[in-house]
């Protein structure tokens, strides 16, 4: 009980003690700095039992320590660290020596004798693995200090004999990481020491610990990642450690082996227990082909992952790895794939199976199986077959990267890869199609494959089915039945999930104009033409029906005969299309047409140049208005924009930059008429109208600069200039308007304020583009800034109204690419006249499904807007994985959006669309200063502009009938 | 059994004074007392309880535990039978099942009965997968997981540092529902394997599978109904998810039926071992178990006439009986239909018939039914190929491999494959006929500490993973070893030290002096061996170490010396070394 007692007592005591010093120190630590160190000694000193001291240390560790007071503060620690007996103590301060020199801006090569002479006297095998880990960091961060790591990998060295296996990996870790690369350099130096690093970490790869194995292993590929060239013989040693127990050092020797062999490929090996010889580069795939059908799956994974960077084996044994030597009862089988082969070259079809149709044929000679061959063989079935998806995705990573460096593999590899397309994991079926993508260029789909392929089109998942657009986009196909059923697949497609329309259309495009010869002889079956009887006329609204006229007119742009079996109404079809599905239909010569396609078709090679020219001129006659009266003025800007308008949904590929300078224009136009002298000389009864005129013009002008800093990508620092520059200038108007309608001078005093203060962000931001800017409105401004500063707010809004109407327009300078973000909500559709029920209260999730395209980082900008009738918007923000990049510059965003309310009496239809969500502080502005730190960039950037975020709406607003409920009681 | 045949499977393992008995199966092929392997190989008098130590349970087939009532109840066993889990739960179901059709319907008598069964099984003990079991204080098992079908588990029984693996059968593959068997180097003295298919390599699982579904779905979408005559448990299953997860993927509608009874007992312990099962069914059923089939409902007779599409498992998978029968009957004269037969026939089957291409039966009644409905063939077998077998072995590392389970031809060839490849002999023994095998058994001996210590302190640091050579005296008293130093073991066994000396004489073709030539060796001895402490005595001899070297002129020939090496027993080492060294010669005198 007394003992009982004693103990309480003291645990409070040892507790208020801990609190008061706490305060303590911490007063300390504020006013002056080498107290810092000061303060630890007298923690470490009061401390009564190595717990105590080992609390303090872990408080001390959750502090910064400044670079100057850092040398005391180790040299305290050292000085405790001599007198402690603990050995976790001592373990905490080694650790917090190596923490301690890993401040920034230390030099710690005055502590590392210090840190070196500790080893000499340690006992404890943990204190000595971290003590060898503080060298490390040491070490690390004097890398221009041979002499210094000459002697760590020294002292490492002599550490290695000790018997406990984190000692010794600390130390192959440490000569790993400072151990010299570079021969010439260092010569006395290693021939008095004599020790070549290679030899040291190479003695250890038979170390009785695994993980000391694994530590040596990893050392040595660390000497290589640094430069050095590793010596050849250490490859017969890699190999050994390559039926070793532990999965992580054969998982480590697979990659130095790897390295070798990337290393010395041409050099030659002798084969065990054979007099023949062969290249390390294929004896090293071998191996590692081995290694797939390992036991451990992480090194199956890492041998597959590795295989596929293997390009320069021989096509021999690359070939090896498909093969799988079938057998039955002795008696050599072909593969499914070899009868699928022979069946399609032999122009029969396959009726199916039947009992004993695969019985095997030739006998085949007992000696000459071998069932375990030491090549390469099978590996990839293997791997494709595995038990793990990991593996079976690394497999088929594997395969891509084989398969593109030779078109032969790829050939070849074409049978595997189709049977992954039956996988049960999703994440491999759609691996393996985008792999097959990769390697279409280099081959021609069989009709069996093909069916295989096409038979994967009923997927339900939606990225498979799209993937399989793509890659049918981009396939050879062999024959015209291929095309036939690929068309026919495709249509059952359509019929199953009409979403995706578009993806089949594109898809089918593609598929015509690269085999108009195949499609020839399809047409009259697929328009259904007869030659004596006219047939009915399709509906073309049909998606089919366009589906295949999209397919045909494609063929028939580089097959001139095709028009010629088309009847009449495919021809009003043709016409039809080119105007409404212009992305899809290609402009075809026509023969019922003559004069239309000769005027159209000359212009089609040079079709850029006119439209091109046509936006610079009308941008040229623009920019040289000033010598117009404003009436002119603001009509020539009016045509102009109504023109680039037009313009841009004619050209799709300028209409970023059409709509781009419409948008300038128009807040250019808005200014203008805003700043017309008439109104501003009436009378203040009638300012009311002149007013919201003109801070309505304000207004949108700003809200215009937003969209077009932040909508449109490839903008560059010269437009952002002028954007902001516009800005400025909308700014001016506000504050004119202001001071026109607000009595009293208080408020006007902070506006002023706040309006120089931009100005002067402006010039400090943009001082390198303020030369452009000759006789801008900014230009006048700064030249007046000294009068402005010391003025009353009247005489300011008066300068600025005078120089806003003075200034000149700037050229707005155009760069090479342009392009609008634009958002495509393609589900909801909003064509649904069945409401959403739900019950009130209680939350429904709606699919949202949508393509992006020349959004830049989605994940951050983008955000979904649910408003609901009464007014009330919800903003939603999709998680990063709900975006897919199929392609550059798309993005896809499939999501669901939460949605909830009170009970309705009826259904109602909410409105969703997408924002972007900007910040001007991530605007390109700030980031032309490079981003060192992110507190460095907040400082240049202008306090006032800070908190400004905002939201474009860029995606025209569904509409979702939903209804919900009252809850039932 | 199991001996150069398929069925029966019963082996008897003697390891290091222990007794197992791996499975206890029946035989499918004979109904008479072949049936039942013969326990009165194992003792003719006296209970099986006191030879025997335990008895493991590989998996549920019936080729491997039907015969377990018997041969505990009939014949008399009550120590404890191993298996795993899963096994233990499906096990009972089988057997009841079997013990129905050989009893009830074919009315034989003088079988176990239901009560039986379970008595057997309370003799069961269950283990986990990787979970040692101490069987008693020497033997203890071990359990790896086998792929094959639900359960199915290799397992490595020890004793001492000898130890036998026992695959039962095993799938090197991983299928729709199951993972491949795994085994980690265990380097067991014998690995006794089955070779059900010695001689095949298979082709991907991939192409047959594609296949499989392709069929289906063909004569789905042409509005035909679809008959997979299956055997209630393993590739039932496997189809079933397979089916499943393709109709789930391609949106199908068409039902999908399983014929009742046994099936849905077995499916609802499938749902509870999710653990077994391979990755992707263990990563997903936190959201939904794949083995609550979404389109795969019971199957009712009625059905069988419902018009349009369908797919249907009936039992049993020969087409020779029951429900499958049955619905064959009604569905094989319309072409548009289908019969999958996803395994292997008995001749004399319906089964075997159509599939070798009659497409007129007779049925009985003689009714002769035209078969107009399409008849596929695919081969869905879970047993390792032989190259599955070979990586088997080298993941294993065995020291010896021993057949079972499969044809006598085709073991010959891989057992020679095996001899070759890893040069391991390998074993093939045909039923009743017992084969020993040599280990290198590992014998542990006490050491003092005194010794170790001294003897550790000779020499360079120890290197755990080396073996280092000792001296010391072994003592075998009372069937324990000890090593002691020699001076204990005499003092142990009250015997009085003998001494022991070599002296050796080696002639030296030296003109000089008696004492010279002893200078001439000294100096040289001095030279070479610079460790050792070489002395050069007063009265004209050499020490080296506690080696006595003298030097006289040879009586008759004065310009030959002889000189004198003689050593102890315990210097053997030193005094070959130095004789040798002396039987050189000296070399060539530098004045």
């Amino acid at each position: 009980m007394a003992a009982h007692l004693k103990k309480r007592v003291y645990e409070e005591f040892t507790k208020v003690v801990q609190q008061q010093h706490e305060d303590l120190s911490s007063k300390k630590l504020r006013l002056t700095k080498p107290s810092k160190s000061a303060a630890l000694h007298v923690d470490l000193c009061k401390a009564t039992s190595p717990a105590d001291a080992l609390q303090y240390l872990l408080q001390f560790a959750r502090k910064p320590v400044e670079v100057e007071s850092v040398e005391g503060v180790v040299r305290i620690l050292l000085e405790h660290y001599y007198k402690e007996n603990d050995a976790s103590v001592r373990l905490k301060i080694a650790s917090l020596l190596g923490l301690l020199s890993k401040t920034a801006g230390f030099s710690p090569d005055c502590i590392m004798d210090d840190a070196i002479n500790t080893l000499q006297n340690e006992k404890s095998h943990q204190v000595l693995a971290q003590l060898l880990d503080t060298l490390l960091v040491i070490g690390t961060k004097l890398p221009e200090n041979p002499s210094v790591r000459m002697r760590l990998v020294e002292v490492a060295c002599k550490h290695l004999t000790d018997s406990s296996h984190g000692v010794r990996n600390k130390c192959l870790q440490l000569i790993g990481c400072l151990g010299p690369v570079e021969k010439g350099v260092a010569k006395e130096a290693e021939s008095q020491a004599a020790k070549d690093v290679q030899k040291i970490i190479g003695d250890h790869f038979n170390d009785q610990d695994p993980r000391v194995r694994t530590a040596a292993i990893k050392a040595m590929l660390q000497l290589h990642e640094r430069g050095l060239k590793l010596q050849q013989a250490i490859y017969s040693q890699a190999c050994k450690l390559l039926a070793d127990d532990y999965e992580q050092v054969r998982s480590a020797a697979v990659q130095l082996i790897w390295v070798l062999s990337q290393l010395y490929p041409e050099s030659i090996v002798p084969i065990p227990s054979s007099n023949e010889e062969i290249r390390l580069v294929d004896d090293a795939f071998g191996k590692i082909c081995h290694m797939v059908s390992d036991g451990s799956w992480v090194v199956r994974v890492q041998a597959a992952k590795l295989l596929g960077s293997m390009q320069q084996v021989s096509s021999h044994f690359l070939e090896q790895t498909l093969d799988k030597k079938l057998m039955s009862d002795l008696r050599r089988k072909r593969t499914a794939h070899e009868r699928a082969k022979e069946l399609y070259s032999s122009g029969e079809f396959s009726s199916g199976r039947k009992w004993g149709d695969d019985a095997p044929k030739e006998e085949i000679d007992t000696g000459a199986v071998n069932l375990i061959e030491s090549g390469a063989c099978g590996a990839f079935v293997h791997g494709l077959e595995d038990e793990m998806y990991e593996v079976r995705i690394a497999a088929v990573e594997a395969l891509c990267m084989l398969a593109q460096s030779s078109p032969s593999f790829a050939e070849k590899c074409l049978d595997f890869l189709v049977d992954m397309f039956n996988d049960e994991i999703e994440e491999v079926r759609l691996q393996s199609i985008h792999t097959m993508r990769k390697i279409s260029n280099n081959i021609t789909l069989r009709e069996d494959q093909l069916d295989t392929v096409l038979a994967v089109l009923e997927d339900s998942s939606r990225d498979i089915r799209e993937a399989l657009h793509e890659l049918l986009c981009c396939t050879n196909v062999s024959t015209k039945e291929g095309i036939h059923l690929a068309l026919v697949e495709l249509l059952k497609n359509l019929t199953k999930y009409p979403t995706d329309r578009e993806s089949i259309w594109k898809c089918l495009k593609f598929l015509g104009s690269r085999h108009p010869t195949l499609v020839l002889p399809l047409v009259p079956e697929l328009l259904s033409t007869h030659p004596f009887f006219d047939t009915p006329e399709p509906d073309m609204d049909d998606p089919a029906y366009i589906a295949v006229l999209v397919l045909i007119f494609n063929a028939a742009k580089s097959c001139p005969t095709m028009p010629a079996l088309f009847s009449d109404h495919t021809f009003r079809h043709y016409a039809y299309l080119r105007d409404s599905l212009s992305h899809l239909v290609p402009p075809l010569r026509l023969p019922g047409r003559k004069l239309v396609s000769s005027a159209v078709s000359p212009s089609i090679t040079p079709h850029e140049d006119p439209s091109q020219q046509f936006l610079h001129q009308s941008l040229e006659r623009v920019y040289n208005f000033q010598h117009l009266d404003p009436r002119g003025i603001q009509e020539l800007l009016e045509f102009t924009i109504r023109d680039l308008q037009r313009l841009g949904e004619l050209q799709s590929e300028l209409a970023g930059m059409a709509d781009f300078t419409a948008t300038y224009l128009q807040c250019q136009l808005l200014l203008i008429k805003a700043l017309q002298e008439k109104l501003w000389n009436v009378a203040a009864p009638l300012y009311l109208k002149q007013n919201a005129l003109a801070s309505a013009a304000a207004k949108q002008i700003l809200e215009e600069t937003y969209k077009m800093e932040f909508m449109y990508s490839g903008v560059e620092s010269r437009q952002v200039v002028i954007i902001h520059h516009m800005r400025l200038q909308a700014k001016a108007l506000q504050l004119i308007v202001t001071a026109r309608t607000t009595r009293g001078v208080e408020p006007l005093f902070g506006m002023c304020e706040k309006f120089l203060q931009e100005v002067d962000s402006f010039q400090r931001c943009f001082i390198s583009e303020l030369p452009h800017m000759q006789g801008s409105f900014v230009d006048k401004l700064l030249d007046l800034m000294p009068r402005l500063v010391t003025s009353k707010p009247s005489e300011v809004v008066k300068i600025l109204q005078t120089t806003l109407r003075q200034s000149t327009f700037l050229h707005l300078p155009l760069p090479e690419q342009l392009h609008r973000a634009t958002a495509n909500i393609i589900e909801p559709t909003g064509e649904s006249d069945n409401p959403l029920r739900f019950t009130s209260g209680l939350v429904v999730a709606l699919d949202v499904d949508a393509t992006l395209e020349h959004v830049q980082d989605p994940q951050g900008t983008v955000k979904v807007q649910v408003l609901y009738p009464d007014g009330q918007a919800q903003l939603i923000h999709p998680k990063p994985a709900d975006f897919r990049n199929p392609g550059p510059g798309r993005h896809r965003l499939i999501t669901q959006v939460y949605l909830s309310h009170t009970a309705w009496t009826e259904p109602c239809q909410i409105e969703v669309r997408l924002l972007l969500a900007y910040n001007s502080n991530r605007s390109k502005a700030s980031t032309r200063i490079p981003k060192s730190t992110w507190s460095e960039s907040l400082e240049a950037l202008p306090p006032s502009e800070n908190g400004i975020e905002g939201t474009i709406p860029f995606s025209k607003p569904v509409k979702v009938y939903i209804m919900p409920k009252p809850a039932r009681r | 059994g199991a001996g150069q045949d398929v069925g029966r499977s019963c082996i008897l393992v003697s390891i290091a004074g222990k007794n197992v008995m791996l499975d206890c199966g029946m035989h499918m092929g004979y109904n008479d007392d072949r049936r039942f392997p013969d326990f009165s190989y194992i003792t003719q008098n006296g209970r099986l309880t006191d030879f025997l130590d335990c008895v493991i349970i590989s998996h549920f087939h019936l080729d491997h535990c039907g015969a377990l009532p018997y041969f505990s109840e009939m014949v008399g066993y009550d120590g404890p039978i191993y298996m795993t889990h899963p096994t233990k739960a499906i096990c009972p179901i089988l057997l009841e099942d079997y013990r129905k059709i050989t009893v009830d319907k074919k009315g034989e008598t003088n079988f176990f009965t239901s009560q039986m069964i379970k008595d057997c099984m309370k003799k069961v003990v269950a283990v986990h997968l990787h979970q040692t079991v101490q069987v008693d204080e020497e033997l203890e098992i071990k359990a790896y997981y086998a792929g094959h079908v639900l359960g199915a588990a290799m397992f490595q029984i020890k004793v001492g540092c000898e130890s036998v693996v026992y695959t039962g059968d095993y799938n090197m593959t991983p299928d729709r529902h199951l993972g491949a068997a795994w085994i980690d180097k265990c380097r067991p003295d014998l690995l006794i394997s089955e070779s059900t298919y010695a001689t095949t390599i298979r082709d991907s699982k991939r192409c047959r599978e594609r296949d499989f579904l392709k069929k289906v779905h063909e004569t789905v979408e042409r509005g035909g109904k679809v008959l997979i005559p299956v055997f209630a448990l393993g590739r039932a299953q496997e189809l079933c998810i397979l089916l499943e997860t393709f109709w789930e993927r391609m949106n199908l509608k068409a039902p999908i039926y399983f014929s009742t009874g046994l099936t849905e007992k077995a499916n609802h312990y499938y749902k509870l071992f999710i653990t077994w099962t391979n990755q992707k069914i263990r990563k997903t059923f936190v959201q939904r178990n794949m083995f609550e089939f979404k389109h795969i409902k019971a199957f009712d007779r009625a059905f069988a006439d419902n018009p349009g599409p369908m797919v249907v498992f009936a039992t049993p998978g020969m087409l020779h009986a029951g429900q499958s029968l049955q619905i064959f009957r009604k569905w094989a004269g319309n072409e548009k239909n289908m019969v999958i037969m996803p395994g292997y026939c008995v001749q004399g089957t319906v089964g075997h018939k159509i599939l070798s291409g009659q497409r007129k039966l007779e049925m009985e009644g003689r009714q002769i039914l035209e078969v107009k409905m399409q008849v596929e063939y695919m081969s869905f077998s879970a047993h390792a190929d032989a190259k599955g077998i070979m990586q088997l072995i080298r993941q294993a590392e065995p020291r010896n491999v021993l057949l079972v389970h499969g044809e006598a031809k085709k073991m010959e060839f891989l057992k020679q494959k095996i001899e070759q490849e890893f040069h391991v002999s390998c074993f093939m023994p045909a039923n009743g006929e017992t084969t020993t095998i040599l280990t290198n058994p590992c014998i542990p001996v006490d050491i003092s500490l005194g010794l170790l210590k001294r003897e550790t302190v000779i020499g360079p640091l120890p290197d755990a993973k080396k073996p280092k050579l000792m001296h010391g005296t072994l003592l075998m008293k009372d069937n324990s070893f000890r090593l002691v130093s020699p001076e204990q073991a005499l003092k142990e066994l009250g015997l009085a030290e003998h001494q022991l000396r070599f002296t050796c004489r080696v002639h030296i073709q030296d003109p000089r002096k008696e004492h010279e030539t002893v200078l001439r060796v000294y100096n040289h001895l001095k030279g070479i061996l610079k460790d050792y402490s070489v002395q050069h005595l007063p009265d004209g001899s050499i020490t080296v170490e506690s080696i006595l070297i003298q030097a006289t002129a040879h009586s008759e020939d004065q310009g030959t010396k002889v000189l004198l090496v003689s050593w102890t027993y315990q210097d053997e080492e030193l005094g070959s070394y130095l004789t040798s060294l002396l039987k050189k010669g000296l070399p060539q005198s530098t004045p």
